[in-house]
């Protein structure tokens, strides 16, 4: 293979709430059987990069746990793997990350005892698919020094202040970086996936350590866009970012619409995830279902609507779940109303109980009763 | 050195021939079950929870499908460096060539692959029940009474016993006698086809019947160790044990799933069963139905009506369908508005529009009345069903059909059409 893989996944966002106490983003349940991670590593996997490394920092037990094993993704093989790596204290270095590209250069060995001629570099909070071929293919054919992979937001250009925003000339080189505008004034937005030669990294890293410089975006893309030759590549099929509350709401609920599901699900290539080993759904009578995803292990006794319901979540009698996300293990007891929320994982919700966010916002349920009552 | 206390040989050669066009193509423990799983996933989730981590798996009729499932065993976490589970078909020696003629003819054909683990004990099990039992119970048992060999047996209904091999005991557990399938049964103790032996005992028998034809443990093995004076012990099992080898206990032993709290359940954190996922996606629910009374696998998605069924993985149901007491298994289509009672659906079968399944009044299948009874309609894999046709009741239906297949657009009750397979 010509390429390794890089995955970030130690970032926390204050933006997504109560959700990120539990977990870093990369490990956000997504899409009812998957986490947020499984789309970046099922596309490393399925371009045949055999060597991924991620990078975990912040509250990364939950992430650990999923990468426990490398074989659902494919990783498990003498020829490559996947490798997990979290600050270490070392003799020059005591400091966790304090940015992207230092996150890149304390981990210089990896990228130096590689032999692929390129890196490729993701981000875990990004759901869409996207084969990494095709983008080196675009580096090599324009003799870039960096590819930036780009998704034009023109349709819904009110969340461009969350991203990199770039402008182009003619053959696609980047003239213009700005880092999360709060005027935009081009609707382009970089999805932080980065190809880049692996000695021209090196070489970026070690000159951006000398100047104690951290941020990969800052200090290398945007200080650098005169210099090196910095291209973008636009992609054009879902893309979707899930750093916020609403993103992460709007973006589980897009699997209800049918184009996007036969697009992740249906299509070639596979989106691949830890395996659970649970049993199929069940439906007992006085069930009552209606446009919702039900992931394996739920059993419902009562009515869903419009909503998503990961693995083994206990809806009980009587019990109505309206416009809501809940996440794994959760089980709810008989006569509850829960509309417009986000449900944290492995929650017990009392019997009787009533649960709805006002005014449009999304509510997030955390509620840790005892599941048993002895 | 390598040592293993116990080895598992497990018996997944047959046919399972009353199970009709569903074993056409696959074996019978490669059958569905439950919406996800196959009948083999049982004995073989049973091995690994029971501590078990060297399975053979013997296999002869149409192997393809078993081997695609079981591969080097990761979902059951057989995948070892030393042991993990092995496929063992029948094979071709220098001087002759044989097909395994009978279980424990299977057995000794593959003494070197037992050899090789230097067990103390044997076990052997059949592909084909649905049932969670821990095995070093059972060993504990057979260590604790100085036994040879040990028969796991299951408590059934009088009228029942004749259908099974019986063992009469004393109250020490001791085998005294042996019935094999008797028209008057003198015990109602079925033997569940499960034996361990301790090994030197069945080293021994296999190698002095070698030449016994069809050799098979019930009628030639155990009584010939009996004979011998050694100490043959029955294992009384008192969990859930379900043979699925009719189409008529089969498709009970689904529907039984469906009950609120199911003798038989599969959600206990305890005693998983473990099986290859290839559909990972959840199931979607569309809001043109309404499900009440199944179980749904992963990935399917559902704009029918279903009610008291059974459906596996990647399973689409489409709008006005209306689904009820029946098995649909993996990646099979049912078209708008069919209507669906009590029928057994393979995987990726086409059911055009409009056709209606289970119609008329029950007569006697044609073609075998023992196999397709009870009122099902059953349909082998890969099948096409035209649209708009009625279809009635004992009925099996096996290849790509056509319009032309069906007279005025009906199978009647009791018909049978079997376009491919070695049926036909």
């Amino acid at each position: 293979m010509r390429a390794i893989g890089i995955i970030l996944a130690g970032g926390n966002s204050n933006r997504m709430r109560e959700l990120s106490n539990k977990r870093a983003i990369a490990a956000m349940p997504m899409a009812g059987s998957y986490r947020s991670i499984d789309f970046a590593l099922s596309n490393m996997t399925n371009s045949h990069i055999q060597r991924v490394a991620v990078f975990t920092q912040y509250n990364s037990r939950s992430l650990n746990e999923h990468l426990s094993s490398s074989k659902w993704w494919d990783f498990g093989r003498k020829q490559g793997g996947l490798f997990v790596f979290t600050p270490t204290i070392t003799h020059t270095n005591s400091y966790w990350y304090k940015g992207t590209a230092d996150a890149l250069y304390q981990n210089l060995n990896f990228l130096k005892e590689s032999h692929e001629p390129y890196v490729v570099i993701a981000s875990g909070d990004g759901i869409y698919k996207l084969d990494y071929n095709k983008v080196l293919e675009y580096h090599i054919e324009k003799g870039a020094d960096i590819t930036v992979v780009c998704k034009d937001l023109a349709e819904d250009p009110s969340e461009l202040d969350r991203f990199g925003v770039i402008k182009t000339n003619e053959d696609g080189r980047i003239t213009e970086f700005e880092e999360k505008p709060l005027v935009a004034d081009s609707t382009i937005a970089s999805i932080g996936v980065y190809v880049v030669r692996r000695r021209q990294l090196i070489e970026l890293l070690e000159n951006c350590a000398k100047e104690e410089r951290t941020d990969f975006v800052k200090d290398i893309l945007i200080r650098h866009k005169g210099v090196k030759k910095i291209y973008a590549y636009q992609m054009d099929s879902y893309w979707s970012n899930i750093s916020d509350v609403d993103a992460y709401y709007r973006t589980n609920m897009d699997f209800l619409k049918k184009d996007i599901r036969d697009y992740f699900f249906k299509q070639y290539p596979d989106v691949y995830s830890k395996i659970d080993d649970l049993p199929p759904a069940k439906y007992n009578r006085g069930a009552y279902v209606k446009n919702s995803l039900i992931s394996s292990g739920c059993i419902i006794n009562g009515a869903v609507e419009n909503s998503v319901l990961f693995k083994e979540v206990f809806v009980g009698t009587n019990s109505t779940i309206k416009n809501s996300i809940v996440l794994n293990d959760v089980y709810i007891g008989d006569n509850v109303h829960i509309e417009n929320c986000i449900v944290e994982s492995r929650d017990t919700i009392r019997a009787n109980s009533t649960h709805i966010g006002q005014n449009g916002k999304i509510e997030i349920l955390i509620e840790k009763n005892s599941r048993y009552i002895v | 050195m390598i040592k293993k206390e116990m080895i598992a040989m497990l018996l997944a050669g047959g046919q399972g021939s009353r199970l009709g066009v569903l074993t056409s193509k696959v074996a019978k423990p490669a059958v569905s079950f439950g919406g996800k799983y196959k009948i083999i996933d049982f004995p073989l989730s049973n091995c690994i929870n029971a501590g078990i981590d060297t399975v053979g798996v013997l296999t002869q009729y149409r192997p393809l499908r078993l081997n695609q499932h079981i591969g080097i065993g990761v979902p059951w976490d057989l995948d070892r460096n030393i042991g993990g589970v092995t496929v063992l078909p029948p094979y071709e020696k220098s001087t002759s060539s044989e097909w395994y003629t009978g279980t424990a003819n299977a057995i000794y054909q593959n003494i070197e692959y037992m050899q090789y683990y230097n067990p103390d004990y044997v076990l052997i099990l059949s592909g084909d029940h649905i049932y969670k039992m821990d095995y070093e119970v059972m060993l504990d048992y057979h260590k604790s009474k100085h036994a040879d060999v040990t028969i796991a047996t299951f408590n059934v209904s009088e009228e029942e016993a004749s259908r099974f091999g019986v063992v009469l005991s004393d109250e020490d557990g001791t085998v005294t006698e042996f019935e094999e399938k008797p028209e008057h049964p003198r015990s109602t103790k079925a033997s569940m086809g499960i034996y361990i032996f301790s090994w030197n005992v069945l080293k021994e028998a296999l190698e002095i019947l070698s030449d016994q034809p069809e050799c098979d443990f019930g009628k030639h093995i155990i009584p010939y160790i009996h004979e011998q004076g050694n100490k043959v012990v029955a294992y009384e099992y008192k969990g859930y044990w379900k043979d699925v080898g009719t189409l008529l206990s089969y498709w009970e032993a689904n529907m039984e799933l469906i009950d609120i709290i199911p003798e038989f359940n599969l959600y206990e954190e305890f005693w998983k069963i473990y099986t290859k996922n290839d559909v990972l996606p959840p199931q979607y629910i569309a809001d043109t139905t309404k499900v009440e009374g199944c179980i749904i696998g992963e990935g399917s998605e559902i704009y029918g009506e279903i009610y008291n069924s059974v459906l596996g993985a990647d399973v689409t149901v489409e709008e006005g369908a209306v689904i009820r007491d029946s098995i649909i298994m993996n990646g099979t289509v049912i078209g708008k508005n069919c209507q669906i009672n009590k029928a057994i659906i393979s995987e990726y079968v086409n059911v055009g529009e409009g056709v209606v399944l289970g119609a008329f009044d029950e007569a006697e299948n044609d073609k075998a009345p023992n196999i397709y009874a009870g009122g099902l309609v059953t349909i082998g894999e890969h099948s096409v069903i035209p649209k708009g046709v009625q279809i009635g009741k004992n009925t099996a239906i096996f290849g790509e059909t056509v319009a032309a297949d069906y007279e005025n657009g009906v199978l009647p009750s009791g018909g049978s059409l079997i376009k491919v397979g070695e049926e036909s």
